[in-house]
């Protein structure tokens, strides 16, 4: 018997979610729990800010510009490299109970195997890999996958439609009849995507995934090995947990976020201070992805809608910590409870009030780049805890992976396995995390490449609709932690500036031509 | 208005592609629909999901070999036209050109990424056969 792997993830999390990382709102003590007994990570990136591309990096441990996943719509090749399928290859057992997204949602013509398997109510969908042989989807045995309502074809939806006709209804509609993020709001302040939820708990997507891993588990020989990645929908907008928790977090009651800049001369300064697209999309002069409203202004934010999305937020996270804590009680009861490595992230964060702003797009400051990241290691492993300083990023994860199980590091993996102290960071290479946007949406085109070491941030943003290719954003973590203060123009840091590039340039995989097609907005 | 296109090349004789193409009863052959219902110049395409789009045909050109569609009668679809073009490329081969121009603009990347599929497909029946 080896060590088992629950892999454990989030939907567009900060952070400073957790009480582990600073967090003073949601009650985290589950997480927090794993936090004391494991490492954490403080300074952990994804190597793209939203779903699809951050997911499959996890999974293949590649960069955007190698897996080709370069923004949402873009599916992972049904080929692509998969840690699961290693894994599996190696006697595991797995599954991925949750939200997948390797694929894109929206599939009328059901191309995506994801959402066939869904639809037909599946566990998995066998193809022929390169040996000639049949193998599950991406190396999963088991999907039981869900997404962030209860429309559309996955077996949450199906499950909830059989539970409750009318449960669909009563999540927020995440897309409007344009299939644009909905811009509407509700709740108490009429913010965006927000709704009190009539679903009783047990009906809810955070309960429902818990509820599936725990069913996976229990079906398992106490002398499997298994490796089962349990991936939360929240707290991804729409934030509409069910009503009965509302009295959780009292929005009237939150001091507003740090990032939050009250005054709006003072924010639009800060805004100012940044790549202009960063204004524009304040101004709603300027949409260039999907992942917002297209026809909201974040301008028109106010600040009670601010306290009112981070209260549903919270909310969701604490909901999320006690379902963590029924699968974690459950493993235990199994015997597995000293065998079993958790590990606990998300694929990017969320805007959440920072600089005006909600939702996420091409704006890489720690509000979309910072993420919570830990590491429990099984017991019978005696590894230490710790807190790692240096910079590392989920491309890590798959090495991770491969380490725990006790297989050599993958060929297709470009990052060394994540370390456990800062000492072993020295000796794994992990200097530096590197992280990238790519969109473009009907003549509107961003490009970013950032790069985190050293206590900066350093992002170019290149050629594209509205930047020439001169503009950029360089802060001072240590000394701007808010990132309000963008020295990428200051004449005493460009040498500071030129150095970060020059070493991200030549840190970046080389892109894989041609770009795969975007086949659908998300 | 999202405007989309995708294309390919086909080392097939642009007679032959046609007739495939432009056969319209048959476009699920290759398209990934999973059925085609044609009569006279309506038309109706159901996807495997179980979403059936009723078509107005708009333009049927043997000689020019394109033909153009437009999507009716559903709410959710406020504009739409495609266009299918097979070229002849002057060395026995062809392209074939599938646009589509659509609100929502969402949906039309959703029409280009089966364009796409749909084109490799035909590609490859074409090609081997």
């Amino acid at each position: 018997m080896g060590r088992k792997i629950l892999f454990i993830t989030t939907d567009q999390q900060r952070y400073d979610a957790l009480g582990c990382n600073g967090g003073l709102i949601a009650r985290t003590p589950v997480i927090d729990g794993l936090a004391k007994n494991g490492i954490v990570f403080d300074r952990a990136h994804p190597q793209n800010v939203v779903c699809m591309p951050s997911r499959s990096t996890m999974l293949t441990g590649q960069h955007v510009s190698t897996h080709g996943v370069w923004m949402n719509g873009v599916p992972l090749a049904s080929d692509a490299p998969s840690i699961a399928a290693d894994l599996r290859r190696a006697g595991y057992r797995t599954a991925l109970i949750g939200k997948a997204h390797f694929e894109p949602f929206i599939d009328p013509f059901l191309r995506f195997a994801e959402n066939r398997i869904g639809s037909a109510g599946l566990e998995t969908e066998m193809v022929i890999g390169e040996d000639g042989l049949p193998a599950p989807h991406r190396g999963f045995e088991h999907f039981a996958l869900a997404t962030h309502g209860g429309v559309g074809p996955f077996h949450y939806a199906r499950w909830l439609r059989e539970k409750n006709p009318a449960a669909a209804a009563m999540f927020f509609q995440v897309l409007d009849q344009q299939l644009q993020v909905n811009a509407g709001g509700g709740g108490d302040t009429n913010a965006p995507q927000v709704k009190h939820n009539e679903m009783p708990r047990e009906l809810y997507h955070t309960e429902w995934v818990a509820d599936q891993t725990i069913d996976w588990l229990s079906s398992l020989p106490a002398d499997a090995d298994w490796f089962c990645w349990m991936s939360f929908p929240d707290p991804h907008h729409p934030w509409d947990p069910p009503k009965s928790e509302l009295g959780r977090v009292n929005w009237r009651e939150l001091d507003l976020p740090a990032g939050y800049i009250e005054d709006a001369a003072e924010r639009e300064r800060v805004l100012d201070d940044k790549p202009r697209h960063w204004r524009m999309w304040y101004e709603g002069t300027f949409i260039s992805n999907y992942e917002a409203p297209a026809k909201w202004v974040p301008k028109t934010l106010t600040a009670d809608n601010v306290r009112e999305v981070n209260a549903m937020a919270h909310i969701e996270n604490e909901l999320i910590d006690e379902a963590i804590g029924r699968v974690l009680a459950s493993v235990a009861s199994r015997g597995w409870g000293d065998d079993v490595d958790v590990l606990y992230t998300t694929d990017h964060g969320e805007l959440q009030g920072d600089y005006g702003l909600l939702f996420k797009g091409p704006y890489h400051t720690d509000s979309l780049m910072r993420l919570p990241l830990l590491w429990s290691p099984a017991k019978s492993a005696k590894i230490a805890p710790a807190r790692v300083s240096a910079p590392v990023g989920l491309v890590s994860l798959a090495a991770t992976f491969a380490n725990i199980a006790g297989l050599t590091r993958p060929d297709y993996t470009e990052s060394e396995r994540l370390p456990v102290n800062d000492g072993e960071a020295r000796d794994l290479g992990h200097e530096r995390v590197l992280t990238e946007w790519d969109s473009v949406m009907f003549g509107k085109i961003v490009h970013a490449r950032t790069i985190c070491r050293d206590g900066w941030v350093c992002t170019a943003m290149l050629p594209g609709t509205v930047h020439d290719g001169s503009e950029g954003e360089l802060y001072d973590l240590a000394n701007d932690p808010l990132q309000h203060n963008n020295l990428w123009s200051s004449t005493q840091h460009v040498a500071q500036r030129d150095a970060l590039l020059d070493d991200m340039w030549s840190s970046l995989p080389t892109r894989v031509l041609p770009l795969r097609p975007c086949d659908a907005p998300v | 208005m999202g405007s989309v296109r995708r294309h390919i090349h086909i080392n097939r004789d642009p007679d032959t592609v046609w007739a495939l193409v432009g056969d319209l009863a048959r476009q699920h052959e290759w398209f990934p629909f999973s059925s085609s219902r044609l009569e006279g110049k309506k038309r109706w395409m159901t996807t495997p999901s179980g979403i059936t789009f009723e078509e107005d045909i708009v333009t049927h050109d043997h000689a020019l070999r394109r033909f153009q569609y437009r999507i009716v009668g559903n709410p959710g679809i406020t504009s739409h036209l495609g266009t299918c073009d097979v070229i002849e490329d002057g060395h026995g081969g062809c392209t074939v050109v599938y646009s589509t121009d659509m609100e929502p603009d969402a949906l039309a990347i959703v029409v280009a990424g089966a364009a796409g599929e749909g084109l490799s497909k035909l590609k490859h029946m074409m090609e081997s056969a």
